[in-house]
């Protein structure tokens, strides 16, 4: 069952765990909204050390503002990237 | 056992893979036979695959709407392989320039378009479109106007993009096949438009 929903706001988490992580150094401890809800997928940072990776968790596709996310981006407001996170990186968060 | 060059020095990188690849066959995981026709396969698909879903998806708007809400389905809906592959897939349109990019790795929705040229997997493109992907468009001659949002999508657990690329003007008339000849890699990559013939 997945704890976000399309819009909530989300922090990723700003953690260096060793092992095999997809999630890039850059997006952590970065603020942004939940843009899809996908499916629930194996950990990845199980699988990579030969373990099951169960129970599958759900992956997100969270939406951030270029401008939160580099803080000398120079192009218009609008633009975004999109990361796929797995819900045990993200935090709730309100946009201050 | 994979022939290679006499006289090249393998790398870290490259002495693991054949290491790997050693002993997953002497342990009976694969043969060298399936890995052999697994490269086989890779090899033989192309952008051309991805040219035609484009070409549907622009000529057939019930087709482009389940393509838009499950890519994987429709794809194998008209009989494509997908394998692993779990396609999203994602419109430009003329308020949204989308363009993917791994910062992990290499991913890329091979089923559909074939192994990723070098420059996608470069450490350059790689970090700098993620930072500047304006400047970067640039590069590749695209400049979308400050109204239209740059939208970056890192590919970089489970799901593999494919940029559904606008139409161009003037090309009403043509049929899908036509349609399909215009449409290339790099524009389902993202980093190009699809030219008007």
């Amino acid at each position: 069952m997945a704890r976000f929903a399309p819009g909530d706001n989300v922090t990723v988490r700003r953690a260096f765990p060793p092992g095999h992580v997809r999630t890039p150094y850059y997006i952590r401890g970065k603020t942004g909204s939940i843009a899809h809800v996908l499916d629930s997928f194996a950990n990845p940072e199980e699988l990579a050390f030969g373990r099951d990776g169960l129970p599958k968790r759900p992956l997100y596709r969270v939406r951030f503002a270029q401008s939160r996310v580099w803080a000398d981006y120079s192009g218009p407001a609008g633009d975004t990237i999109d990361v796929e996170l797995y819900e045990h990186w993200l935090e709730s968060e309100e946009i201050t | 056992m994979t022939m290679r060059s006499e006289d090249s020095v393998l790398d870290h990188y490259q002495a693991m893979e054949l290491a790997v690849s050693a002993l997953m066959i002497n342990k009976g995981y694969f043969t060298e036979a399936d890995m052999v026709a697994e490269i086989d396969a890779m090899a033989k698909r192309t952008p051309d695959i991805g040219a035609a879903v484009v070409a549907r998806a622009w000529t057939d708007p019930d087709f482009k709407a389940r393509l838009l809400a499950d890519g994987t389905a429709a794809c194998e809906s008209i009989d494509l392989d997908m394998g692993p592959t779990r396609l999203m897939v994602v419109e430009s349109t003329e308020t949204v320039h989308n363009v993917i990019v791994c910062t992990l790795c290499s991913c890329f929705p091979r089923m559909l378009m074939g192994i990723p040229p070098d420059w996608y997997k470069s450490k350059e493109y790689r970090s700098r479109v993620v930072r500047e992907p304006r400047v970067v468009l640039k590069e590749f001659g695209t400049e979308p106007g400050a109204d239209v949002d740059v939208r970056v999508h890192d590919n970089s657990a489970d799901m593999r993009y494919l940029v559904l690329p606008r139409r161009p003007e003037g090309t009403d008339g043509m049929s899908q096949d036509e349609l399909a000849k215009l449409v290339t890699r790099d524009a389902m990559i993202g980093v190009k438009i699809v030219e008007a013939p």
